[in-house]
């Protein structure tokens, strides 16, 4: 039986910790007034001629002004959006991988029942991971910050685009419709994981059949609502943009990223020795997974951007126009490490069942699915304020750190290998 | 243990089957001599196939103008059902190389079918883009060859032509991942064969096939890596097709959500389709023991998922039309709900949204007869649902002062039925001529999902013996002989 060590739970709380204090300290760093923000600016253009020059043309003043005031709410954004970042993808990989779990009832799959236990593990982080979330998105309804432009009133009055889509969002409605996913999600998920636990104790084969059903209502409820959360949760902050496909792309992220946990963690307990019953064949369809759903999101990104590209709406154009201009690094780079990379590493039938090869593909594919939510919600509310700095990098320490701790004491709690599962026998007898 | 399986999943196999009764079970159509009534729905297939071929004839010297199309609408009929050729070609290569992938036992009986459903699905899809082009005769203008006008090129930037890449790379693809399944089977054929010119026919077209470990072993691998390759490739093959509209500027055409989703209704047409032809073809053929309940459950089951994934796409068109807040999107959906062709999009609407919904109820996607009729429902309505597309966006788009109708000619519909003719011809020969189920691949689940050696597991046991044990005959006696 495993138990969270000293040394998992001390990195946990050391990461928590380290996290917190750079996210306050980037709160904190933040920038309050119009002056600190004009002070910051001229120190950036010091020895800049030109701008000295214009700046005393009286239009320019004006222009500079409101410029100032620009930068001052994309900073002021720039600790919201970090944690917002990590807070979502956490929160996503584990529903992802939740319904990867889902699936794995729904189609009987024979291969996967020895690694149920670690799915569940990851899949417990959805509550602390929703909470977090609610509490941003409550701030944001309060304006204390300006993620969801829409929330603000002042805003949406000027904006006749926003205005006409106040139907949908309006943060009456959008706080009902988050907590009837999250409610679902969870609930759904804790019905499901507390039945493959009953089973554990009582050999009865209804339990099964009953999470076979449940899984195919939770798949059904998810596919439905995981695409209104990526319109609420994502799409929304660029207000004005729109794409059909949104939904699916954001899903195939969050799946692959969610995969992707669960294999990390089974190889670090098989190396610990919790998990003899599981055996490369496992970790090679696991790294199948893996290479499958890169190429899936690849095939998702790319028609999603091929299409806009190529017929150059307007409309459309504006949300790759500001993620070529102003991050075009990551930008790209996410594209290069979350397609070349697993592709030509994860290819190979032998990579896939080598620990240290899954694990170096696995975190490099974390982390571009890391950027990958960074370049879709940054551009709309840092601009091209953006950085990967100290507010970036501990809001994922702090929320890596919570989700380790949430995960393996969850993990900690139950038998690592389930019984009774009509499937168990096939599963542990597993050879690819 | 690697014959193991769970004693939870339903038999594969029905009845009391052996090796031999596979082969032999497979090998009948083949051998026997075809009856009235192929010949009666061959016949009649042919007849629609020749007549679809005068239309055709008549298209080309006459001119496109022969059929209903005008200004504003210059694709209707043409491409409709290109695409829905297209997309009913799918399914063969989702069951084959998706359901390899990932290792379901039960594609084994219905592949082979598939597969010939998808070569000749394509092969009418591929009709399409010759007969619908003005000057077919410089049809291999589109191809990049060098040539005396100074080398000219095509532009590679035009999805029509990368739909001539998609096609023909699919066809071929698809073509030799069976061509390369067959060859086992018709040495199976080959090697029972006792008329020399049937001997002589199938000996060339299994190409020396004879068996060994070694052979089988790199016809595995071969059949993985292809099955890795046909699944982009299908996903890709349906996406560039989805691109000629969605990389247009027309409302109603220019939608990110068209590659997936006209994937996802590729797959959703082409199971009904199998099920159409395999719920037939188990009764005609008699496979009744390897095209079971469980294999139409499972096709319904896909169904039903593609289709709600279709219906999840078709809502979130019309949220995204009405959130983008672009009046002409706006419209383009107004108009297909409540415009002059209301009717197509209603009944697309209920053939594909709420049909496929049916098969939540285990009673219906485990009848035969609902799930035939059901599978012929969703073949309307997703030729409704191209017909949609395409026509109802082009009919009424940016200025009023194009807007206009469209109807069919007879000749638009004579080629249509031509094509149905044509499949029906080829799907027919092929159900008399090829083995139409994988008999080898079949032979390989015999023992783990055949209902037979289930029952010896229930019964005696997980490490039963599942073979007959090798009895020795007594010897005969030679001490008399030897003591004399």
């Amino acid at each position: 039986m495993y138990k969270m060590s000293k040394n998992v739970q001390l990195t946990a709380i050391i990461l928590m910790i380290v996290g917190a204090v750079g996210l306050i300290y980037s709160f904190v760093d933040t920038p309050s007034s119009v002056e600190e923000v004009k002070e910051m600016l001229a120190n950036d253009h010091h020895g800049d001629e030109a701008n000295t020059a214009n700046a005393a043309n009286a239009d320019h003043v004006d222009d500079h002004d409101s410029h100032a005031e620009h930068v001052l709410t994309q900073l002021k954004n720039k600790p919201w959006t970090a944690i917002y970042t990590s807070s979502l993808f956490f929160f996503l990989l584990a529903l992802g991988a939740f319904a990867f779990y889902a699936i794995q009832h729904a189609s009987q799959a024979g291969w996967s029942p020895v690694l149920f236990r670690v799915m569940e593990g990851v899949s417990h982080y959805m509550l602390p991971g929703a909470v977090i979330l609610i509490v941003i998105f409550i701030f944001s309804a309060l304006n204390m910050n300006h993620l969801f432009i829409w929330m603000d009133p002042e805003i949406v009055a000027n904006d006749s685009i926003i205005s006409a889509k106040t139907g949908y969002l309006n943060i009456p409605f959008f706080f009902i419709r988050a907590l009837i996913y999250i409610g679902g999600w969870i609930l759904l998920s804790r019905v499901i994981i507390n039945n493959s636990r009953k089973l554990d104790n009582n050999p009865d084969i209804r339990l099964h059949k009953k999470n076979f059903k449940l899984s195919a209502i939770f798949l059904v409820f998810f596919i439905v609502t995981e695409s209104m959360m990526s319109w609420d949760w994502i799409m929304s902050i660029d207000t004005h943009w729109f794409s059909t496909l949104f939904g699916w792309y954001v899903f195939a992220s969050m799946f692959v990223a969610g995969i992707t946990a669960i294999a990390l963690i089974t190889i670090y307990l098989k190396k610990l020795g919790y998990m003899e019953f599981v055996n490369d064949s496992h970790i090679h369809d696991l790294a199948k997974f893996m290479f499958g759903m890169s190429i899936f999101w690849t095939y998702l990104w790319f028609s999603q951007f091929l299409l806009i590209w190529y017929s150059n709406i307007p409309e459309e154009i504006v949300y790759y126009a500001a993620r070529i201009q102003d991050y075009k690094i990551p930008f790209f780079g996410m594209v290069a490490i979350n397609f070349l990379f697993p592709l030509l590493i994860l290819m190979n039938s032998d990579f896939k069942r080598i620990n240290w090869i899954i694990v170096f593909s696995g975190i490099t594919i974390l982390v571009g699915h890391y950027l990958n939510f960074y370049v879709m919600i940054a551009p709309g509310t840092v601009g091209e304020s953006w950085s990967i700095g100290i507010p970036e990098i501990s809001s994922v320490l702090l929320i890596a750190g919570l989700f380790i701790f949430v995960v393996f004491n969850a993990l900690g709690k139950v038998n690592l290998l389930p019984k009774n599962n009509p499937f168990l026998k096939e599963s542990k007898n597993y050879h690819y | 243990m690697s014959h193991y399986e769970a004693p939870i999943r339903k038999p594969l196999i029905t009845g009391d089957k052996s090796y031999h009764d596979v082969t032999l079970d497979v090998v009948r159509p083949v051998e026997g001599k075809a009856n009235k009534s192929w010949w009666i729905v061959f016949s009649i297939s042919l007849i629609a196939f020749l007549w679809g071929l005068g239309c055709i004839i008549y298209t080309v010297s006459t001119g496109i103008g022969t059929w209903g199309l005008n200004k504003t609408i210059g694709w209707a009929w043409d491409i409709t059902n290109f695409v829905w050729w297209v997309g009913i070609g799918h399914a063969g290569t989702l069951i084959s190389a998706v359901l390899l992938l990932f290792r379901q036992k039960w594609r084994m009986s219905i592949n082979r079918s598939a597969e010939a459903m998808t070569i000749f699905a394509v092969v009418q899809a591929g009709l399409f883009p010759i007969i619908h082009m003005g000057r077919p005769w410089l049809a291999y203008w589109v191809l990049p060859i060098p040539n005396q006008f100074g080398s000219l090129w095509v532009n590679f930037n035009s999805p029509l032509l990368w739909d001539v890449f998609a096609i023909s790379t699919y066809l071929s693809v698809s073509l030799v991942f069976w061509w390369t399944g067959l060859l086992p089977d018709f040495a199976m054929i080959r090697d029972r064969a006792v008329k020399p010119f049937q001997k002589k026919i199938y000996g060339i077209l299994s190409f020396g096939w004879s068996g060994r470990a070694k052979d089988w072993q790199r016809f595995e691998e071969i059949h993985l890596v292809l099955a890795g390759l046909a699944t982009p490739l299908v996903l890709s093959v349906h996406t560039i097709v989805s691109f000629d509209f969605a990389t247009s500027v027309i409302p109603g055409w220019h939608t990110t959500i068209f590659p997936p989703y006209f994937v996802a209704g590729a797959i959703f047409s082409g199971f009904a389709m199998v099920n159409t032809l395999l719920i037939t073809m188990r009764k005609v053929s008699s496979l009744e023991a390897y095209i079971t309940h469980q294999h139409i459950e499972l096709m319904n089951i896909v169904i039903m998922i593609t289709g709600s994934i279709v219906g999840v796409a078709y809502i979130t068109e019309l949220f995204m039309a009405w959130y983008s807040g672009v009046e002409y999107e706006q419209f383009a959906f107004l108009n297909r709900a409540t415009g002059p062709y209301w009717w197509a999009y209603w009944s697309m609407m209920t053939c594909n949204v709420i049909s496929p919904q049916f098969m939540w109820f285990p009673k219906l996607r485990r009848s035969i007869m609902f799930s035939f009729f059901i599978s012929i429902v969703v073949n309307i309505g997703m030729w409704f649902e191209r017909f949609v597309i395409i026509a109802t966006s082009l009919h009424r788009d940016y200025m009023p002062s194009a807007w206009t109708m469209f109807s069919p000619t007879y000749v638009d519909i004579g080629i249509f039925v031509g094509t149905i003719g044509f499949f029906f011809v080829l799907f027919l020969l092929y159900a008399r001529t090829f083995p139409v189920i994988a008999q080898a691949e079949l032979k390989s689940i015999l023992k783990s999902s055949g209902e037979k050696y289930k029952k010896i597991r229930a019964e005696k046991g997980d490490d039963a013996p599942l073979h007959d044990p090798y009895k020795q005959e007594a010897k005969p006696d030679f001490t008399n002989e030897f003591n004399k």
